[in-house]
């Protein structure tokens, strides 16, 4: 029996573990001190509890715990490594390397500055799995470029990059290499010795804990990275990001990187076999379904498809009591389809009938069998109502018919 | 963002979902907009020879606003004289609907639909009897001086 609605859109959000909640509870009507308050007991064990937590990231991703800083979100984490380097070494260059595929925090950021006059930037394609060549990021490298940032793995199609590469590029060169990871930190092993990465960003609602905290790994040696910040104030987080930190948010994120270390091999494998199951499920029972992105080097969560003749939105309008998402543009507030799927080369018909589902800790198989059921149940429905699949089955090549929009 | 009661009622009990035979002299087809844009409508009317919507059928790829906007088209159509449904405003359809501004363009989208359809019911007519320019004339003539249709 499955409790409706289900939810299957991890890479949006995921709920908060039960057990990363307990570790925050105290935090907020107990050990509620502030962090920063050097001459009492409430600030020591505020203190006591984020050095913790900062250590439990650390060690998820083989860093120091003092190259850690807290920020409020990933968002914050992209906009203060990609602005804060461009600004600190202004007097080496101003050349950004990063691929079409980011995420919008990297992407603004970057054109932000573009329009600020203050670096130019070289957005690298993908292939049609959404993957980007190392090759091409030799390639584009200049005498003026002071940053390569590309994702570890992309939060739409799942597609991950050949960071290891990437990473041994930079390096060669002496550029710095900033790694948005947050769909990849706690789902699949990332190691910034291993990979070569100099700044990281990471979210903790992405991996069962919550919204309103992230951090940024800032190497310290081998090279040195330093920044710009862009947050003035007291001087927290070395300097690098003032304001009060978010001890309960803290807290849960370090407990949610543990469990996350602990978990990941066997949570990994469960989550790629109820994936590989719906999918399997979908290909059979329906057809003119694409798979959006790479087949195997992708997250083990995620399965982004797109159901030929048939719109995002109205079929997410069908299976309501399954909470997933789509590329479509009627489901973007801006009315574009997603860029994501329009980068692999995909037609624009296609990336209107894309839907991405996120498998999480907390899905079931039951569910997995309730949604392919549903989803093929409702696809089946909405092409019967659909005047491209009825001019497919005529025969009719789409692409060659003149449309009066 | 929920959606509207209307839009769902459309959306899970469609009306006039199908397809009537495209050579079929009394049937105009008009189809819309274009999948790049994630949104087409085709709408299929069963006009008399006198200019009377008899019978109505859609099939929309798109989104639940653009699908609730032509089921609810066929609906208003049926019964009236194409000169008057030639003036259907989309702000019917949006106020019937509920629609928010981010999906206005669907029932302009629907709006268009219906021009299209008796603009090729009316050329279809007009080359059966040999002169388009007549046909829509006498045509228009009637709906003047006659009485309306649905009396």
């Amino acid at each position: 029996m499955v409790k409706l609605p289900i939810y299957m859109d991890n890479h949006a959000t995921t709920p908060v573990d039960p057990r990363v909640l307990e570790a925050m509870l105290p935090y907020f009507t107990q050990k509620f001190g502030n962090a920063a308050s050097r001459n009492h007991s409430f600030g020591w064990e505020a203190e006591e509890a984020v050095d913790k937590a900062r250590n439990q990231l650390a060690t998820l991703i083989n860093a120091k715990s003092k190259e850690i800083i807290f920020t409020s979100g990933a968002t914050e984490s992209d906009n203060e490594a990609i602005k804060g380097v461009v600004e600190f070494y202004k007097d080496k260059g101003n050349h950004i390397i990063t691929c079409v595929t980011e995420h919008k925090a990297v992407l603004d950021s970057c054109r932000a500055l573009e329009r600020a006059g203050k670096a130019s930037v070289t957005y690298l394609a993908v292939d049609k799995y959404g993957m980007v060549d190392p090759d091409a990021v030799r390639n584009a490298i200049t005498d003026k470029t002071v940053l390569i940032s590309i994702m570890y793995a992309n939060n739409e199609v799942g597609t991950i990059h050949p960071v290891r590469e990437i990473g041994r590029i930079a390096k060669e060169r002496g550029i710095i290499f900033h790694c948005d990871a947050v769909q990849a930190v706690g789902k699949i092993p990332v190691d910034v010795e291993r990979d070569g990465i100099d700044l990281l960003a990471m979210s903790g609602h992405k991996l069962y804990g919550p919204k309103g905290v992230g951090a940024l790994y800032v190497r310290a040696k081998g090279p040195r990275v330093r920044l710009t910040p862009i947050i003035d104030g007291g001087g927290h987080e070395r300097g690098m990001r003032s304001g009060t930190l978010n001890v309960p948010g803290i807290v849960g994120f370090g407990a949610a990187c543990e469990i996350a270390g602990q978990e990941m091999q066997s949570e990994g494998a469960r989550m790629r076999s109820l994936r590989d199951k719906l999918q399997a499920g979908l290909f059979e029972r329906l057809d003119e379904v694409y798979l959006n992105g790479h087949p195997t080097e992708r997250l083990p969560g995620n399965l982004n498809v797109s159901f030929a003749y048939v719109e995002g939105e109205s079929l997410l309008m069908g299976v309501n009591d399954v909470a997933v998402s789509s590329g479509s543009a009627c489901t973007s507030a801006t009315l574009e389809p997603s860029y994501v799927i329009r980068a692999l080369g995909t037609n624009e018909e296609l990336a209107h009938s894309s839907i991405r589902f996120g498998v999480g800790r907390f899905n079931t198989e039951e569910e997995v069998d309730f949604v392919t059921d549903r989803v093929s149940r409702e696809v089946k429905r909405l092409r019967e109502m659909s005047p491209l699949y009825e001019m497919a089955r005529e025969g009719i090549d789409l692409k060659s018919v003149n449309w009066r929009a | 963002m929920a959606y509207s009661n209307k839009v769902l009622e459309h959306y899970n009990n469609p009306r006039n979902v199908g397809s009537f035979a495209k050579d079929d002299p009394g049937v105009g087809t008009g189809v819309v907009g274009a999948p790049e844009c994630g949104d087409v409508m085709k709408l299929q009317l069963r006009i008399s020879d006198s200019g009377v919507i008899e019978d109505a059928r859609f099939k929309t790829f798109g989104c639940g606003s653009a699908i609730a906007s032509s089921s609810y088209v066929t609906e208003l159509v049926k019964g009236k004289h194409i000169d008057e449904a030639m003036t259907i405003k989309n702000t019917v359809i949006v106020k019937e609907l509920n629609l928010p501004p981010v999906k206005i363009h669907c029932s302009v989208l629907a709006e268009d639909a219906i021009k299209a359809a008796i603009t090729d019911w009316r050329s279809r007519k007009g080359a059966a009897n040999g002169d388009s320019g007549e046909a829509e004339q006498s045509v228009r003539g009637e709906y003047v001086e006659g009485k309306s249709s649905r009396g």
